[in-house]
């Protein structure tokens, strides 16, 4: 073990003891009960940051530095993709040309979901190929960079693909220097780091991430948990097939018991609402619900299921084709829903295993015609069977159930067994956006697609992960609610000066001796693992952006739980139009924040002046006020920056990229 | 590489036969094949694995989209002759779970 690495696990074992110490003595001798309204959020935000460390201090404890990896096979074939939607064509072919001069022998291709015939032509008129959408897309659900992916993976033959945004122009070396990690026979996926090179060395929207980029993901790396970042990584075609084909397997089986269930409840109800004459329907749906419990006998006793759907799908149309004839005229009220239903598929936030208990349930519960309710478990089953009539692809290699497909894929791989590696070298550069309303925009994207994969896939229940590897995954996911600590955080100082109310029993010598400490080894392991990488930027942001958390949680929630849409946008690779005017509209939360917390600090300052309130405490929260006001100058800085103009002086070096990883 | 053979019986059902190495750069091949005979009105198809001597995750995505579209259509496709290397793969990702293997092409349709 190095020296480093060394020094490393004994600041990581020093936090977590000062750190417990803290918390354990703060629940239990220090919460002021009678303030409760305040003392018991301020606990649980503390508790919450510790936790915060704690999962920060275990994936320190691998920190996995590689090196060089070995060389590669000279006879791999490689494609490159480029993934472009709606960004300026030049700018995808800068990005193309680049991708062309890539050393290592391999194809290039621009992904163009826009369909777009110049882009077409620049493309091809350098050598470049060009793909879109197959016909099988027509009026299915997209899934956005991921249908694209999906899409090209289909129409491509390369045991590896290089994944690029369209702003991000790779080295001359970038496959060189990846591809031997895949000598591995397990290595599924190699992820290099995203820097932005139209950056300031000071950074003001916080684009670089050369935390994440850097340790967390080398510690991640070391627990064989090195995440997937969606861009500007290297992956295993064969890989990803086998997890498309498992999942698709596996929601099949999913969909098919639960389209079984909610046809034999449509049937039951649609049974009920039938006149003591007809007869020979009421026979008709009772053999239909005979063959949905022979369906549901087979496939309990493990029978394959594709043989039990086949026979149902056959027997149903059968008994259909001889309704028919009975009943014509109820029908038409039923078509209408029908068509709804067979719309389930289409919401492109819904994956088939998926297909939300409570739409079916409704289903359920309408009033259907006979004939109706026969054509609803045609359509039911048909909606979730081998064919996925719902989807363009029956076999979909890249997650689609969130957002940001990256993190999901990822995980599902490691489930199954596959390896990941981080390597820590820049050898793509990109563009950040250039000013707030896009990266307040990306920022959240980014957040919502990890709360969404947290509701929908919480990794820590996902079999086939080892203990460590979910808790590097639920770590990303947790650092994500640091916005509701950030409440407390904010409110508490301002309650304190301004009514005198103490959340904490005392602010004794045992208070501070307890506390100092942990916050000092804290910094001190930030500043160890950082070894130079600038980190005061991330650890404003986890604050400062304390409204785009919040949002993203409450927003994935609804999407998750509640079926709403999450506004979805795709994030502009370009300057927003309206530039010029600074727009304090969109931090007006954080403005709020600071004048509250200013005028607080004045009133604190009144108070003891007049005697009605002590000096320690108030010195004491003033310099909490001044800790968050200096974190939130960052917002004043961010909504004043104009765009990238570069200097000789300014071209930043080391790794960077995507700042979703908060500070303790 | 790899060959397919490609007939149709009388009645009606479609047999594809691939001779070789079923992997990422053929079974794009496949998947074509399978397409063109269901647009050509053969809707019941089997494939047969018997001459296959490798197959990856790729061919299984083949498999399954030749699937997709035979039961789109109204028909059907079936596997047979699987040899137990290539069953290893189908097991991988639990596909034998939900498609069961034939013993023969002859027998394929039978149920």
């Amino acid at each position: 073990m190095s020296r480093r690495l060394l020094a490393i696990r004994a600041i990581v074992l020093l936090t977590a003891v000062l750190g417990l110490n803290y918390v354990i003595w703060r629940w239990l001798f220090s919460v002021n009960w009678v303030a409760w309204w305040v003392a018991v959020p301020l606990v649980l935000a503390e508790t919450y940051s510790l936790v915060d460390s704690l999962l920060f201090g275990l994936g320190m404890w691998r920190l996995k530095e590689r090196g060089a990896a070995p060389a590669p096979d000279p006879d791999l074939t490689v494609d490159v993709f480029i993934a472009t939607y709606n960004e300026p064509i030049e700018l995808v072919m800068r990005t193309a040309r680049a991708a062309k001069a890539i050393r290592y022998p391999h194809e290039t291709w621009v992904l163009d979901d826009g369909n777009r015939p110049d882009m077409r032509e620049a493309a091809e008129a350098e050598g470049i190929r060009w793909i879109t959408r197959s016909a099988d897309w027509a009026g299915m659900p997209r899934h956005a960079k991921a249908g694209n992916l999906n899409n090209a993976l289909l129409s491509t033959e390369g045991e590896f693909f290089l994944i690029l945004d369209a702003d991000q122009v790779p080295h001359p070396d970038i496959l060189d220097k990846t591809l031997g990690y895949f000598n591995d026979e397990k290595m599924a996926i190699v992820q290099t780091p995203q820097f932005f090179e139209n950056v300031p060395e000071s950074d003001p929207l916080g684009s670089q991430a050369p935390l994440f980029y850097g340790p967390i993901q080398q510690g991640k790396d070391g627990w064989n948990a090195a995440f997937f970042c969606g861009s500007n990584a290297v992956i295993r075609r064969e890989a990803l097939m086998q997890l498309g084909v498992s999942r698709y397997v596996g929601e099949v089986e999913v969909g098919v018991h639960r389209a079984l269930r909610a046809a034999r409840a449509v049937l039951r109800s649609a049974r009920r609402d039938l006149a003591p004459d007809q007869q020979e329907v009421r026979g008709a749906l009772d053999r239909i619900l005979a063959e949905i419990r022979q369906a549901r006998r087979a496939l309990g006793q493990g029978e394959p299921l594709f043989d039990v759907t086949y026979a149902f799908q056959r027997r149903v149309a059968e008994i259909r084709r001889e309704l028919v004839t009975a009943d014509l005229t109820a029908l038409q009220s039923d078509l209408a829903a029908i068509a709804e239903l067979e719309g389930i598929a289409d919401d492109p936030d819904v994956a088939l295993g998926t297909v939300d208990e409570d739409v079916l349930q409704q289903l359920a519960h309408r009033d259907w015609s006979p004939l109706g309710a026969v054509e609803t478990v045609q359509a039911l089953v048909n909606a979730v069977d081998v064919d996925r009539g719902g989807e363009a692809q029956a076999v979909m290699p890249l997650a689609t159930i969130s957002v940001t497909e990256d993190m999901a894929t990822c995980m599902r791989l490691h489930a199954l067994g596959w390896r990941s590696a981080y390597h820590d070298e820049t050898l793509a550069d990109g563009l950040a956006p250039e000013d707030l309303a896009t990266m307040l925009t990306q920022r959240l994207r980014w957040a919502q697609g990890t709360v969404q994969v947290m509701f929908r896939e919480n990794p820590l229940v996902q079999k086939g992960l080892t203990l460590a590897q979910r808790l590097m995954y639920f770590a990303t996911m947790w650092s994500y609610m640091s916005g509701f600590a950030a409440l407390v955080y904010i409110a508490a100082p301002i309650i304190y000066l301004t009514f005198g109310v103490l959340p904490v029993q005392a602010l004794s010598t045992d208070f501070f001796a307890r506390l100092v400490p942990f916050l000092v080894v804290n910094q001190l392991l930030f500043i160890v693992v950082a070894a130079g990488r600038p980190t005061w930027r991330g650890q404003q942001y986890s604050l400062a952006l304390f409204p785009v958390w919040i949002k993203s949680f409450t927003t994935a929630f609804g999407n998750v739980f509640l079926g709403r849409s999450l506004d979805f946008a795709v994030t502009p690779k370009t300057k927003s139009a309206e530039g010029g005017r600074t727009r304090w509209d969109l931090v007006r939360p954080q403005l709020w924040a600071m004048a509250l917390l200013a005028v607080a600090a004045l009133v604190g300052i009144v108070r003891v002046a007049v005697g009605q309130a002590p000096v320690f405490g108030t010195v004491f929260n003033v310099v909490w006020v001044i800790f968050d006001l200096a974190v939130f100058s960052v917002i004043i800085q961010a909504a004043r920056y104009r765009g990238f103009e570069p200097t000789p002086s300014e071209v930043p070096e080391g790794a960077a990229g995507e700042p979703h990883e908060g500070a303790a | 590489m790899i060959e397919f053979a490609v007939e149709t019986r009388d009645d009606g059902i479609g047999v594809v036969t691939p001779q070789g190495r079923l992997n990422m750069v053929s079974a794009r091949r496949l998947k074509e094949i399978l397409s063109e005979l269901v647009a050509g009105g053969t809707h019941r198809i089997v494939v047969d694995l018997g001459e296959t001597t490798f197959l990856d995750s790729s061919g299984l995505g083949a498999l399954i989209g030749g699937l997709k579209s035979a039961r789109q259509s109204g028909g059907d496709l079936r596997i047979a002759r699987v040899s137990p290397a290539v069953m290893t793969v189908f097991e991988l990702t639990n596909l034998d779970r939900v498609l069961r293997a034939r013993d023969s092409v002859d027998s394929a349709f039978d149920d």
